[in-house]
Order: C-alpha cells, then sequence, then structure tokens
C-alpha cells in the first residue's frame, strides 16, 4: 500500500499545481486583462445607433421660416435583419418593390452599404442602422406596411425630418442645402465622424454651410444591446440628441419675395438676359435683406437626395447654372455706378468738389478718341451734375491725367494709383466677407495685376500672334484677334493709357459682384463704414434662449469727408427724378419717397450690356440700399432701374399693400416662447 | 393499535437513520458541503444562462433541479451501498455501459447539438451513456487492479493487459459516435488507475510512449474530423479565424475577462444574456461564472472542485482497501481532468472539447454520473471509519 500512497501524493501535488495553475490564469484573465476584455465585450454586446438631432430652421427677421423640417414618413429597411433571412430578405425587398414601385435591384443596391468596389446608390451610414430607401411615401403607402408586419418583417416607416422651403425657389442659393456627407468631409472636419450617422446630412453651399455646425446640434446616442445574431435586447444607454440652434437672418420674407419678382420680370423684359441679381441692405446696419439670383431652381430637388440627372441639369449651362449664385458669384463690369468710386479718386487726387468741369463729347487719351455716351457732349458741369448726368469725358480725362502723373506706360517707382486705391477702399477686388462660402472678389485692374496677367497669357498669346487665328472663319475678326494677340504679347504687361480711362467709367477690366457694389453704396449713403455684410442676425436654441448675436464687423472707411460724401449722394439722389434714372421712375411718387441711385449700362465684348442699378431710399435716411444687376439686359435705366423700381414698390407699398408697413427694416429680433415657436404682435 | 406500531417503526426508521451509529454521521460534510455548493451554483448558472431562451421563462432550471434530484437519490443509494459489494457488480455495470455505448450506434441513438451520443426516453429525456461508461470503465478497472501479485503491492501483469483490453473497448465505441471528450476522459481514468495501482514506472512510461505514438498518428493518418482539428489550430492562435472556430474560444474569454474581479451579478451578464458564447448552460457554463460572478466567484468554484477533489484523495489515502483507493483515487483524477479540461478550454489554455463541467454544467445523465461517484466516494469513507471503529 505504501507505494500506492506515494502515487496518491503525486497525485496530490498535481491537483494542486492544477489549481494554481487555472487560478492564476484566471487572474490574468479577469483581473489584469478584465479591463481589456471589459471593453470589447461592451464592443460585442452593444451596437451604436446614432439618433440624429433635429436641425434648426432657418426663419426671417420676423421669425417666419425661411427653411423648416417637414415631417416625411421615411421608409427604412433594417439591412442586418434582412441579411439574415433565408434568401437574404429578397422576397421582403420584392414586396416592397411592389408598394414603392422602384425596381427591387435598385432597393437592393441602395441598403448595400458603400465600399472601394461598391458605386453609388450605396449606403454610406453604419451597417446597423435602418437604410432609408424612400423619404416620399404617402400615407397609404407607409399603412400597407406598417398593417402588415409580418409580411415586411425588418422595414419600418418612421417619420423624420425633411427640408421644406415655404418661400419655394426664393433665395434658393443663399440658403443652400443639404446634402450627405462624403468620406473626404468626414475625414477633415474634427468631430463630425463621431457624430454623424449616415442619416444626417451636411449642409452645402449658402448659409446651411456656413452655420452648419450650429444648425445640426448634437446628435443623440442609443447604445443598444443585441444578442449573438443582432437582435435587439434593449437600450443600454440612451443619450438625447440635442436639436440644433434657429438661425434668425435678417432677410426679411417679404421684401425677399417681392425682389424674386422683380428680378424674375427683369430678367423676362430682356431678351438676351441670361443672369441677374438682385441685393437689398439695410445701410444702416449692414444685414442683408433680400438676396436674389436669377435664374432660380426650387431647392425641394435636394429633398430626399437628388436624382443624378437633376444634378447635372443644374450644373449644365442649359439651366443657365442656377445653382451659381450672382449675387456673390456674378462678375461683371459696373458701368456708370462705378463713377462714385473715380469722383471719390479725383476728389483724393486733388480736384477741387466744388470745380466746373468740362464735359465734351469726347477726349484724348492716349492718341485715342474716347467718347461720351453717344458721343454727346454736355457742357460745364459740376461733378454732382456729372454724375447725375454720367458724364464720362471728365472721368476719362481725370482717370488719364492721373495715369500721366503716375508715369504713364513707364510707372514711377512709386505711382499713386489713386483710381485703383480708391475702388480698393469702397471694398472692391476682394471679398465682402459676407456669411456665404465662395464668394467672387472681383477684380481691380491695376498695374500689378498687368502683369500678373500677362505672365500667365503671354505665351499663348505670342504664338497666337505668329499663327493667327486660321480656325476663325471671319476674316476680319480672326485679324482682329491676332492683332490683339501681338498688342497683349508684345505690351500686355503695360497698363495702357485706355485702360485707365475705362477703369474710371466701370468699364473693361474692371469686375464687381453686386453685393460689393452694394455694400459701397450702403457705406456711401450711411456713416462711410464698409462693413462685411451678414445675412445671419442670431443663433436662438429650441427653448427660444438667443445664444448669440451675429455681429456685422466694419472693415473698412470711405476716403472721403462727410461734406463730401454728402455732396456724392446729393447728386445720386437726383438721378431718380432727373437723371439717367429718371424715365424708370416716371410716375414714381417722390414726394412720399424719393429714391436716390446710378445706372450703369457696361459693355461687354460679344455680348449685350449688363444692365445696373445701384440705389438707395429714402434719400433723406437712407434704410435699404437695392442693387440689380441683369447680364445681358442692355441700359441699366431700361432693365435694372425698372426692376429696383418694383422693389421699392412693394418696400413701400406705392401699389399694393406695403411689404413693410413702417417703411423700415424689422430692428428688434423676433420674441420666442419657451417652446421654440415665434411669438407674433 | 396499528397506528401505534406504524408510529414505533417509523421512528425507528429515523433512529436508524439519525441515531448515533447512523452512518450519516460518518460522511464526509466537508465533500457534502462543497459538493452541495457547487450544485446550488450550477442550478443558478443554467438558469441564468437558460432564462433567455424564451421571455418570462426558468429555461432548464426545474430540469436541472429535477435531474439533481434524481441525482441525489442515486447518490444516497450508492453512498448507502458497501464499496465492497459494488467491486461485485463491477463487470455487470460495465456490461451495461458498453451495451449503452453500442444502442448510440444503433438507430435508437440520437443527435443532438451536434454529437451522436444520445438515447431518447421519449417525453423529452434522453441519456447519454458515454457519461455512464466512466463509471463502468472506473470501476471494472478498478476491480481488476485491485488484485496485487503476491507479496507486493503492484498489479498483476495479465490484470494491467485486462484493465487496457477493456478500456479499449469503451474508448472505441465512444471514438464512433464520435465523442473526443469523453475518450480523453476514458483514457485520463484508464491511465489514472493504472498510475494509482502501483504498476511500475517503465510500464507507465511505455504506455506513455504509446499513447503519444497514439496520438501522433492520429494526426498523421488524419483520423480526427476536420473541425476537432480546427479546434487545435485555433487553440494555438485563435487569431486565426475569430468568427469561425476561434469565435468559441475568443467569446469566452470575452465573457469572462468581462466579468473583472467582482462579476456583473447573477443574471447581469450581457454576454450571458446575449447568447454571445455557444453552449453556456452545458460545455461553456464556467464563462458565465467567471462573467456574472467574476474572479472571485469563479475562483470559488474552481476552489470547490479542488476541495472535492483533495477530499477524494484524502479517502483514497485512508482507505485500507486497494480497490476502494482506486475507485476513490480515480474519480478524483476523472473529476480533476474534466475539471481542467473545461475550466482550461474557457479561459484559452486548453483546446476547445465537448466537456460538461462537473456539478455545474447542466445536462442529467452527468448528473446522474458525478453523483453516484460522489456517493462511492462517501460509501468508501463510510465503510472505512466503520472498520476502523
Amino acid at each position: 500500500m505504501t507505494r500506492m500512497r506515494t502515487r496518491l501524493i503525486v497525485l496530490q501535488a498535481l491537483v494542486l499545481i492544477l489549481l494554481a495553475a487555472l487560478t492564476v490564469r484566471l487572474w490574468q484573465v479577469q483581473v489584469v486583462r478584465g479591463p481589456e476584455l471589459m471593453n470589447r465585450a461592451t464592443e460585442t454586446r452593444t451596437r451604436v445607433v446614432i439618433v440624429p438631432a433635429v436641425r434648426g430652421q432657418i426663419l426671417d427677421s420676423s421669425g417666419r421660416p425661411l427653411v423648416r423640417n417637414k415631417t416625411a414618413l421615411v421608409v427604412s429597411v433594417d439591412r442586418t435583419g434582412l441579411t439574415r433571412m433565408k434568401d437574404q430578405g429578397r422576397k421582403v425587398l420584392g414586396k416592397l418593390s411592389q408598394v414603392l414601385g422602384r425596381p427591387v435591384a435598385h432597393l437592393a443596391k441602395r441598403i448595400t452599404p458603400c465600399g472601394p468596389k461598391v458605386p453609388k446608390p450605396c449606403w454610406t451610414g453604419s451597417p446597423y442602422q435602418p437604410v432609408p430607401l424612400d423619404e416620399k411615401v404617402d400615407t397609404r403607402e407607409a399603412l400597407q406596411i406598417l398593417e402588415r408586419q409580418e409580411e415586411f418583417p425588418g422595414v419600418s416607416a418612421e417619420i423624420h425630418a425633411v427640408r421644406e422651403y415655404p418661400g419655394g425657389r426664393a433665395g434658393a442659393q443663399m440658403l443652400g442645402y443639404l446634402s450627405p456627407v462624403t468620406e473626404a468631409e468626414l475625414e477633415k472636419r474634427v468631430g463630425l465622424k463621431a457624430t454623424f450617422s449616415g442619416v444626417d446630412l451636411a449642409g452645402r453651399e449658402g448659409i446651411e454651410y456656413v452655420y452648419d455646425e450650429e444648425l445640426r446640434g448634437k446628435a443623440g446616442l442609443r447604445r443598444v444591446q443585441v444578442d449573438r445574431m443582432g437582435k435587439a435586447l434593449g437600450v443600454e444607454q440612451e443619450v438625447e440628441p440635442v436639436a440644433g440652434d434657429h438661425l434668425v437672418t435678417s432677410i426679411d420674407s417679404r421684401i425677399q419675395a417681392v425682389t424674386e419678382k422683380a428680378l424674375q420680370r427683369a430678367m423676362k423684359s430682356a431678351p438676351q438676359a441670361d443672369g441677374g441679381a438682385a441685393v437689398v441692405l439695410d445701410p444702416q446696419t449692414g444685414r442683408v435683406l433680400a438676396l436674389s439670383s436669377a435664374p432660380d431652381y426650387d431647392p425641394a430637388v435636394w429633398a430626399g437626395g437628388i436624382s443624378e440627372r437633376m444634378y447635372r441639369h443644374l450644373l449644365s449651362e442649359k439651366s443657365g447654372k442656377p445653382l451659381v449664385s450672382r449675387a456673390i458669384n456674378g462678375q461683371f463690369a459696373p458701368g456708370s455706378t462705378f463713377k462714385v468710386s473715380s469722383v471719390t479718386s479725383m476728389l483724393r487726387a486733388g480736384y477741387p468738389l466744388n470745380g466746373k468741369y468740362s464735359c465734351p463729347g469726347s477726349v484724348n487719351v492716349g492718341g485715342r478718341a474716347f467718347n461720351n455716351f453717344r458721343g454727346i457732349p454736355l457742357g460745364t458741369l459740376s461733378l454732382h451734375l456729372a454724375l447725375v448726368k454720367s458724364c464720362d469725358t471728365i472721368f476719362y480725362r481725370a482717370a488719364f491725367e492721373e495715369y500721366t502723373r503716375d508715369g504713364g506706360r513707364s510707372p514711377k517707382k512709386n505711382a499713386k494709383e489713386v483710381f485703383a486705391n480708391t475702388a480698393r477702399k469702397f471694398g472692391f477686388g476682394s471679398p465682402t466677407g459676407i456669411d456665404l462660402p465662395g464668394e467672387s472678389s472681383g477684380r481691380i485692374p491695376d498695374r500689378r495685376w498687368k502683369k500678373e496677367t500677362w505672365a500667365l497669357t503671354s505665351a499663348t498669346n505670342c504664338k497666337r500672334a505668329g499663327t493667327g487665328y486660321p480656325e476663325v472663319k471671319d476674316a476680319a475678326r480672326a485679324a482682329f484677334l491676332k492683332r490683339l494677340a501681338h498688342e497683349n504679347c508684345t505690351e500686355g504687361f503695360v497698363l495702357r493709357p485706355g485702360d485707365s480711362a475705362n477703369f474710371s467709367i466701370g468699364q473693361g477690366d474692371v469686375l464687381v459682384t453686386p453685393l460689393q457694389l452694394a455694400r459701397a453704396y450702403a457705406a456711401l449713403v450711411t456713416d462711410g463704414k464698409v462693413r462685411s455684410p451678414r445675412i445671419g442676425w442670431a443663433l436662438v436654441r429650441p427653448d427660444g434662449k438667443v445664444v448669440k448675436k451675429v455681429p456685422v464687423p466694419v472693415v473698412g472707411k470711405l476716403p472721403l469727408q462727410e461734406k463730401e460724401r454728402l455732396y456724392i449722394k446729393n447728386a445720386l439722389s437726383q438721378v431718380a427724378s432727373d437723371g439717367t434714372a429718371a424715365g424708370a421712375f416716371s410716375g414714381f411718387p417722390m414726394d412720399k419717397v424719393r429714391i436716390g441711385g446710378k445706372t450703369g449700362t457696361a459693355e461687354v465684348w460679344g455680348k449685350t450690356d449688363t444692365s445696373w442699378f445701384a440705389s438707395f431710399a429714402p434719400t433723406k435716411n437712407p434704410r435699404f440700399v437695392v442693387v440689380v444687376m441683369v447680364s445681358q439686359g442692355g441700359m441699366g435705366a431700361q432693365t435694372a432701374a425698372p426692376a429696383a423700381r418694383e422693389i421699392y414698390e412693394g418696400i413701400f407699398g406705392i401699389k399694393k399693400p406695403a411689404a413693410l408697413p413702417g417703411g423700415k427694416p424689422v430692428s428688434k429680433l423676433p420674441a420666442f416662447a419657451p417652446d421654440g415657436t415665434v411669438i407674433r404682435e | 393499535m396499528t397506528s401505534g406500531a406504524l408510529r414505533g417503526r417509523r421512528r425507528s426508521l429515523a433512529r436508524r437513520a439519525f441515531g448515533p451509529e447512523s452512518i450519516v454521521w460518518r460522511l464526509d460534510g466537508v465533500l457534502l458541503v462543497a459538493v452541495i455548493a457547487l450544485s446550488v451554483i450550477g442550478a443558478l448558472l443554467v438558469w441564468s444562462s437558460t432564462r433567455t431562451w424564451a421571455p418570462g421563462s426558468t429555461g432548464l432550471l426545474k430540469k436541472h433541479l429535477l435531474n439533481q434530484g434524481i441525482g441525489v437519490f442515486l447518490c444516497a443509494g450508492v453512498s448507502m451501498m458497501d464499496y465492497r459489494a459494488v467491486r461485485a457488480y463491477a463487470p455487470l455495470v460495465f456490461l451495461v455501459s458498453l451495451i449503452g455505448l453500442g444502442l448510440v450506434l444503433t438507430p435508437l441513438g440520437a443527435t443532438i447539438n451536434g454529437s451522436h451520443s444520445w438515447i431518447l426516453l421519449g417525453g423529452g429525456f434522453a441519456v447519454q451513456p458515454s457519461e455512464f461508461a466512466k463509471v463502468g470503465l472506473l470501476l471494472i478497472t478498478s476491480m481488476l487492479l485491485a488484485q496485487p501479485v503476491e507479496g507486493t503491492d503492484r498489479p498483476r501483469g495479465l490484470d494491467v493487459l485486462l484493465a487496457l483490453v477493456v478500456a479499449a473497448m469503451s474508448l472505441a465505441l465512444v471514438m464512433l459516435q464520435p465523442d473526443l471528450g469523453t475518450a480523453l476522459v476514458l483514457a485520463a481514468i484508464s491511465a489514472s488507475a493504472l498510475m494509482i495501482s502501483g504498476v511500475r514506472k517503465r510500464v507507465i512510461a511505455l504506455l506513455t510512449l504509446v499513447g503519444v505514438a497514439g496520438v501522433a498518428s492520429v494526426f498523421f493518418f488524419e483520423l480526427l474530423e476536420p473541425y476537432q482539428l480546427a479546434r487545435f489550430t485555433a487553440f494555438l492562435d485563435p487569431s486565426v479565424d475569430p468568427r469561425g472556430v476561434g469565435y468559441n474560444s475568443t467569446q469566452s474569454l470575452i465573457a469572462i475577462g468581462s466579468g473583472q474581479l467582482f462579476g456583473k451579478g447573477l443574471l447581469g451578464g450581457g454576454q450571458t444574456t446575449g447568447r454571445f458564447v455557444p453552449e453556456q448552460h452545458t460545455d461553456f457554463i464556467f464563462t458565465v461564472a467567471g462573467e456574472e460572478f467574476g474572479f472571485l466567484g469563479a475562483a470559488t468554484v474552481v476552489l470547490l472542485i479542488g476541495v472535492v477533489l483533495l477530499r477524494g484523495l484524502k479517502i483514497a489515502r485512508q482507505c485500507d482497501d486497494r480497490f476502494g483507493t482506486l475507485v476513490a483515487g480515480t474519480i478524483v483524477c476523472w473529476f480533476a481532468f474534466q475539471m481542467f479540461v473545461n475550466v482550461g478550454m474557457t479561459i484559452g489554455i486548453m483546446p476547445i472539447t465537448g466537456l460538461p463541467l462537473p456539478f455545474v454544467s447542466y445536462g442529467g445523465t452527468a448528473t446522474f454520473a458525478n453523483l453516484i461517484a460522489v456517493g462511492l466516494l462517501q460509501g468508501i469513507r463510510v465503510r472505512e471509519q466503520q472498520s476502523y471503529a
């Protein structure tokens, strides 16, 4: 028995070793690696479903919605559920395609997660997120699905928020739109990835883009506990989404509507017109009251995802590129509206304010005759009348004199370039900084610009100067082009006398955007301060608390003394009654509301003139600056000025009830009830 | 009159059961308490892991309690028997277990959860003869090896040979199912009985060599099912196929690890509720203990089984009879092996094989077999003390 005892003792030792081994290993797994494995457990056991926050509304200055959320019935499909079915959910998709009237193949593609080899349409969101298949189902279709849940396992019809535009097409470009976030954007924008669900969208273009972060709010999170098969067992953690802030804008939807209509009518009245813009500013605050661009489009096309065809159409020449806002991206020669800058340039160059200037039909600029409009001489004029009658030769001569003083073709080292620098002080040549993305800066064609452009284009021009334009059939035109190429090749870097003359009356290479012109006029007719216009006014929390007011920064000052500024303003105040726009405003009750402004007719080579009218009202204490531009609209007095008149008639209620009863922009933020609704008086 | 006589008879029964000379007082109390504790924990874990099968149900808890109840009767019955009498029945028990194993291979056999090792009894009941085969083999082997060579304490060569033959018989039948886990337990029972019985070290060495050669040939001649081979590969490197064969070991490690020191509380295990670990009421029940009771609870389970093993060894040592010592020692080895493989596979130190955790896992036949083994241990202890007394 002793041998057995020994063996049993060996056995006992073995058992103790095994027990120790298990205990040590248990300690290692549960205590040492415990926290790590706990995390992995949470990962495997739960699925995070992101609950998108309700996007804030965009309101006008009285609290009327410009963009609001409409509840739409959305049919979504639980992809994981479908793929676990025996037939991969084919039967369910088949039935769904009958109800929705869409091909099965299309539905199948929509629910396939996007990947390097999976092209659109595909699903960009998380595989555990229900895939919205159709945002535009009607109640009948939704009921068909909801009432027969057993036939549609994994399919749900839910109410989602979809953007809606009560103003229709009004200000579509300014408002912008929403579309799904791209992979690249997710990487670029910090914090977006963590809260992006694949359901919610990012603001694109317009104020939806600029105020995207505030409008979007904070997505909520639901950590759903699932079992091995992915079936949800319960909610483990729930973080409520925080609804986005509402953005109150200074846009007045009544003025916006009037402006849209006036612009559309102007576009129709000019047969060649291919684009237009209208800007209404509150010159005292620098806030934007209305911003229109033509051609326009219906922003509702974005709701629920735009079709590839529609998108291509919106980008095409044929549709007139309605996505482009001419108000901030339309760059055109400003014509005579630019003379406010040129008058100021003359004053800064030392020409007396109260001097008398002769306005002949034509002046010689560097050996070339530069004519007044239709070559009509206007006699001897004060600067006041030079503006009212829109004399060109006075400005030609002054610009040429300054050009010569700067050294002409061989400029001095410290050339003053008064005309160009003054124009810059009016805010031309650089973006206004408005709260809209992708604004154009316009162009001030000074000596430096000439050089830079020449450096970029001389190679082509010099080649063309040799080869000519054999592909151009018209012999005369080909010859002209060849001469031009030769000229540009040999002396394209030189600011020629003619360039300076053209610049002084807003022709030639100078380009401005309607918004730039509007803010220059706003500064001119109020306090001389150049502002960076703002559309956003205040951000309001869903509970009605004002979170942030959007200030309007002053970015510059006009180089004018108060006396000079008022002189110019006075001159402009006579244009609509006695000057170039008198025809357009005939019959307008100037005794009630006096309108000031300046017409502009800018020549575009090979095209119809650009029609401009930059204006303000009332002249005494201006509350509105209206700038209308119609590309290929002809004379300023012919197309743009009547449109501006229509806008004023709407604002002040000349023919119809007034859009603004007080004749003043809204100056107080709308009041909000604690539930976020606007309190109306 | 009659009622009084009856009362007296009843009283005498009670006196016999709990009187000063009753064997109840000679039972190993520590062993008893450990087994009861393990059974209670087992019932709780079976409840926790099966209640999610249907909403609002208690899962397999009631059935498990019933099994345990039957097991207790079997245990009590066996412990009342004189183990020397059991020795006489050993060949019969072994024969019956062989027949059971054979029946599994006939059309009477049924496949449950992928293993063809069941005989259906109807009414939702089924037996797993391979569990009884463990008891059968350990009894017949102990019986064969109990008779030493005259004047020595080594078994006779012929008996050793016979022991190997009976082991081979039951092993062959189990491998035909095939049930690798049970086969390994049977091999462990046979080997440990041989070791305890005092065979020469060179015989042990030789048998070890044969065993290694056997395992090698299994691999070499590809006798294993592909899934069994895959399990071994996955054991060596679970990251090979985390969704496939590596899934079980990965998920079971996650479940246990996530319990950390104190566990998530009974019914509080999310991994258990989500049924991420397969077979979590049988082979992987230890993951439930690990997740819901934490390191403290899981270590307690190991410790309680350790107590059973050590008490078993003590009984083996204190027994003067070769047969008793062999039976007790072999039972300890059986439990030790099964526990180590079972717990080890859930914490990634053993490959995955389908073996239940003694006293804890759900499973009727296994519960019966385990409790019968405990009955044998108690019986040996009781008789030993009796003989000393």
